[in-house]
């Protein structure tokens, strides 16, 4: 690992690369060191399911996974993700480990525009994997960072709710 | 889309990615003012987009192995100042021996946060509203700072010194916190007073007594989102050393808070709404350490 050189500041505009796995695939992309990682996921490998809201960690729209946690992809530089495995909505959307989430959302509405709804998905997928069987209190509590400016959150809390049950009954936790 | 057009854009920075506490120190020497070490980052990054700061030069200290990990030391538990948010629930050392740490990380931010965020960001940030850099002063806690001649332990007492101004000097950064061991004889409690859950505290407040029997011999109380740094309440202390925290005594603790916190004037919350919400917190708390007494 080399260490700093004064050369290095004269880099802020200059593209570096960085490489990670995204959705199971290896990907490199030139990114400047101030781009977010939820820009380089929608701009430069065009992965728009994840979503841009308040930019700032507030509404939960940009949720992915990093190394298997959910976490705020505005709220990280592309640059500090490199050499991390990332999935995004689309990505577990593909491998249908969130297919139980997103046949529930549909059949109780839990969505009306529907930009919230990554970030509700991947929260709602962390949930699940850290506590087998949430109450109604502990879901709420999970989803306090995630907006939803249009339908309200009682189908959302339903949706997860029941997905919650139905997985403890089949005997499985994630 | 060109990013100068966007709202919610850093200014252009360079970056560096530190492998050695030594590299991370070298780096901010060299490249002089204007740098930021950058952690968890779940403060610093809103900051960065919103151009409240804009560094020339972001030094990466998150795969610096030296600054993670929770392991016992002598009397103390050595809290990494990497360990991030999540970690203070899940960890086992932290339940056991830093009970009261454990107790306070639900209620910092919300989960996604709490998988990036680090315990030793949040303390060197020292926000007034936060839970943690409060924490360490009721736990007594210690922080050790690396900088260029080394490193040194400063208290947590003596740490927070004004608004997100901490005894860290420019070009320093926090290795680790030192929690003492909880003990048998101790007791905690935690809570705090939000409109929604997740938001910043009106008020909050943790404590760590140490008891013979009924009485306590020891009190620390300190309280957050009162004042421009976590505080503590050496006056309701004093009023319950010796004490069974029997009412009076409660009553009295409670009294005191007038002399120990002065709230800022704010439209939002006025000083003596926030004086009172602190009483009532006050109360409720040391009514759940008689009960654990």
């Amino acid at each position: 690992m080399s260490g700093f050189d004064e050369s290095m500041l004269d880099g802020a505009d200059e593209t570096v690369r960085v490489r990670f796995v995204v959705n199971g695939r290896r990907v490199a992309c030139e990114v400047a060191p101030r781009e977010t990682l939820v820009d380089c996921l929608r701009n430069a490998l065009e992965l728009t399911g994840t979503h841009a809201g308040c930019e700032m960690g507030a509404c939960g729209a940009c949720l992915v996974q990093l190394d298997g946690r959910a976490v705020h992809s505005c709220l990280m530089f592309a640059v500090q993700a490199d050499g991390a495995e990332i999935n995004t909505i689309e990505g577990l959307t593909e491998s249908g480990v969130i297919a139980d989430l997103q046949a529930e959302f549909h059949r109780r509405n839990a969505l009306q525009c529907g930009f919230c709804t990554p970030g509700m998905l991947v929260n709602a997928q962390e949930l699940l994997s850290q506590v087998a069987r949430p109450s109604r209190e502990d879901i709420r509590d999970a989803l306090s960072g995630n907006y939803c400016r249009c339908t309200g959150y009682e189908a959302i809390v339903d949706a997860i709710d029941a997905v919650a049950k139905a997985r403890s009954e089949a005997g499985g936790t994630t | 889309m060109d990013i100068e057009e966007a709202a919610v854009k850093a200014r252009a920075f360079s970056y560096f990615r530190a492998a050695t506490i030594d590299q991370a120190l070298d780096a901010h020497a060299r490249a002089g003012d204007d740098v930021r070490f950058i952690a968890g980052g779940q403060s610093l990054v809103p900051a960065l987009s919103l151009r409240l700061q804009a560094p020339r030069l972001l030094i990466d200290i998150t795969h610096i192995d030296e600054l993670r990990g929770v392991r016992r030391e002598g009397g103390y538990l050595r809290i990494g100042a990497l360990t991030r948010h999540c970690e203070m629930l899940s960890e086992p050392l932290i339940a056991e021996f830093a009970p009261l740490l454990h107790a306070a990380a639900p209620f910092v931010a919300h989960p996604a946060i709490r998988n990036r965020g680090t315990f030793g960001g949040s303390v060197a940030l020292a926000d007034p509203a936060s839970e943690f850099p409060a924490m360490t002063l009721a736990l007594e806690a210690e922080i050790e700072i690396a900088g260029a001649t080394g490193t040194r332990r400063v208290k947590a007492d003596d740490f927070f010194l004004d608004l997100f101004e901490t005894a860290l000097q420019p070009g320093e950064l926090i290795a680790a916190v030192y929690v003492p061991l909880f003990k048998a004889d101790q007791r905690f409690a935690f809570d705090e007073l939000t409109r929604r859950r997740g938001d910043y505290a009106l008020v909050g407040c943790g404590m760590l007594a140490t008891c013979t029997g009924e009485r306590i011999d020891d009190i620390r109380i300190s309280f957050f989102s009162v004042g421009n740094t976590p505080t503590r309440v050496k006056g309701a202390e004093a009023t319950l050393i010796g004490s069974n925290l029997d009412a009076e005594r409660i009553a009295a603790a409670q009294a005191a808070l007038d002399g120990d916190l002065a709230p800022p004037d704010s439209d939002e919350v006025p000083p003596a709404m926030r004086l009172h919400l602190a009483r009532v917190l006050l109360g409720r708390l040391l009514g759940r350490l008689k009960e654990g007494v």
